[in-house]
């Protein structure tokens, strides 16, 4: 074993048990935004073991996708609506708890048994491959053009429903007597409309 | 294109000459790259504090620094030297283990971001295939430390510091990656010593500026955006937050995040000059210079010289537009929160996709002078 290979044994043991960790601490932590926070260690982790399997593009869009945008909104979300709370005692809370086991339980079954029923194929080859974004590149306008396609509608179809939430044009004058016409759109309560540049008293100075 | 002086090489050679196996000689090699732009950062970033106070004084005719060394050089060793002498509180009601971790989350991305700035074809940390997008992965990273920081001061002015402050570099980061897209389809590839030598062989005339007027002022504005300097910098507008998510902090986890903003600062600095100004590459080519001094394009002379000048070029480019943000940041006023997400959103994000766009288009037409 020469140093390179210890150098990796050690990373991979270091990450897998910063992921554990991490994710352990997500689920069984009470404090809402220590979770939030792990999940990011959760996702640095996983980025960590991609770059240890030679896959530096997964590892960076990891890091891109799920630490900067994901992870970053939900932090947002939860800081926005930040309420302590004391979790009240639920009456016959062993039902539920029972349920979530046994559901893990089966599913970490399910997932080892494929992971030790499948033949992988393990690479031995020491060199790195370079230009992993070519092949993925290649792969996505191939025999991945389908799954590509329908991800990017996914896409296009969420960011048209994010404008159109938030580009509403709402009536001032309608009441609840005229919710019954319009049974698509969300009641909201009027605003004062002020572009950007049309406020007289902010240049007044 | 020559290899040029490859010190890693060289120093690898001399110690397994020594008696060292190889693995051992990489080993000794590997941290000193890192130490060195560690060291050229922090150094770097002294400079340019030096520089906002000199030029910030010019534009108010003020003198600025004078008596802490010749011509104030000293002043931000002196500030620095304060800041670690300061005491270092938190607040009773934070949370101490978030509060501390949120600079240091801050801080480390933009070090490691320094992994892929090139000085010269083999004067760089690492030449990672992903090059520029390790950049923008990296710098995604920053808001969480700034989210933590706000949230754990326990302050509404903090957390709504922190909160503007995610909000802003991710509306930012769109127009930023889709404008370093358009450089890096020209030069079909990521790597940042890729992107410089396919500026090279014309001189100033083959810079990615020429080819990409809208991308780079699309570039510049959103990573001064990302900086959070004036007129972007809203985070931490005095008369609305105090001092937004820095409101509790002193002492040196202040200073954390006085560096990372400086560090970011010249690294987007660098990053232009790397994308747009042909990084370490002289306004004239380098062969045309061999060939009017008559020596050959491997003259060892001529490699080191060029070596030292590429350095020189990539530093001056750097620090010409850290002197065009200092000049901004003290000519022009902040915008309000509305017109930054308004600019962001509305104005650069159409623009950058158009410009993507096209130049998908000219490449297609235009192989030869758009990277075919």
């Amino acid at each position: 074993m020469n140093l390179a290979e210890g150098v990796q044994i050690v990373s991979f043991g270091l990450l897998a048990a910063m992921m554990l960790g991490a994710a352990l601490g997500v689920v069984l932590l009470s404090n809402v935004v220590y979770s939030a926070f792990l999940l990011a260690g959760a996702f640095i982790s996983a980025a960590g073991l991609y770059l240890l399997l030679n896959a530096d593009f997964v590892a960076m869009a990891q890091v891109l996708v799920y630490v900067g945008a994901v992870n970053v909104l939900i932090i947002f979300a939860i800081m926005l609506v930040n309420k302590r709370e004391d979790f009240t005692p639920i009456p016959q809370a062993w039902i539920r708890k029972t349920a979530t086991a046994v559901v893990c339980a089966g599913l970490f079954a399910l997932l080892s048994t494929m992971v030790l029923a499948t033949p992988w194929a393990i690479s031995t080859d020491a060199t790195v491959p370079s230009g992993s974004m070519v092949v993925i590149g290649k792969h996505f306008f191939t025999d991945f053009l389908l799954p590509f396609e329908l991800a990017s509608v996914l896409l296009l179809m969420a960011l048209i429903g994010a404008i159109v939430l938030a580009r509403r044009e709402f009536l001032p004058d309608l009441e609840e007597a005229d919710l019954q016409q319009t049974m698509l759109t969300l009641p909201e309560r009027p605003r004062e409309l002020t572009p950007a540049g049309s406020n007289p008293g902010s240049h007044s100075k | 294109m020559d290899q040029g002086i490859d010190l890693q090489q060289t120093f690898i050679q001399s110690l397994m000459d020594l008696g060292l196996p190889a693995g051992a000689a990489k080993t000794v090699w590997m941290p000193l790259p890192m130490l060195l732009m560690i060291i050229g950062a922090t150094v770097g970033v002294l400079v340019s504090v030096w520089l906002e106070r000199k030029i910030s004084a010019a534009v108010q005719q003020r003198v600025g620094p004078e008596f802490i060394g010749p011509l104030g050089v000293l002043a931000p060793v002196a500030d620095g030297l304060k800041l670690i002498f300061k005491e270092d509180t938190v607040p009773a009601k934070a949370d101490p283990l978030l509060f501390t971790l949120g600079p240091v989350i801050v801080v480390i991305p933009v070090f490691l971001s320094y992994l892929i700035v090139p000085f010269g074809q083999n004067l760089i940390v690492t030449n990672v295939g992903m090059g520029v997008f390790v950049w923008i992965a990296l710098s995604s990273v920053v808001p969480i430390g700034l989210l933590m920081s706000g949230y754990a001061s326990n302050n509404k002015y903090a957390l709504l510091g922190g909160l503007r402050a995610a909000a802003q570099s991710i509306s930012y980061e769109i127009p930023l990656a889709l404008a370093v897209m358009a450089i890096v389809l020209m030069s079909n590839s990521l790597s940042t010593i890729d992107i410089v030598n396919q500026q090279s062989g014309y001189g100033i005339l083959g810079w990615n500026i020429w080819r990409q007027p809208i991308g780079f002022v699309i570039f510049w504005i959103a990573a001064l955006a990302e900086c959070e300097r004036i007129p972007f910098d809203l985070p931490e507008a005095e008369e609305e937050l105090v001092a937004g998510y820095q409101t509790e902090y002193s002492g040196m986890k202040f200073a954390l995040f006085y560096l990372g903003s400086y560090v970011n600062l010249v690294l987007s600095a660098l990053m232009v000059a790397v994308l747009y100004l042909g990084g370490w590459e002289l306004p004239i080519p380098t062969a045309l210079i061999a060939n009017w001094l008559g020596v050959g394009e491997t003259n060892a002379w001529l490699e080191i010289v060029g070596a030292s000048l590429g350095i020189t070029m990539t530093l001056l480019k750097a620090y010409f537009l850290v002197f065009t943000a200092i000049l901004l940041r003290w000519t022009v006023p902040r915008v309000r929160i509305d017109q930054l997400l308004d600019l962001g959103w509305k104005f650069l994000l159409p623009i950058s996709l158009v410009n993507l766009l096209v130049t998908a288009a000219l490449k297609i037409a235009f192989p030869g002078a758009f990277g075919g």
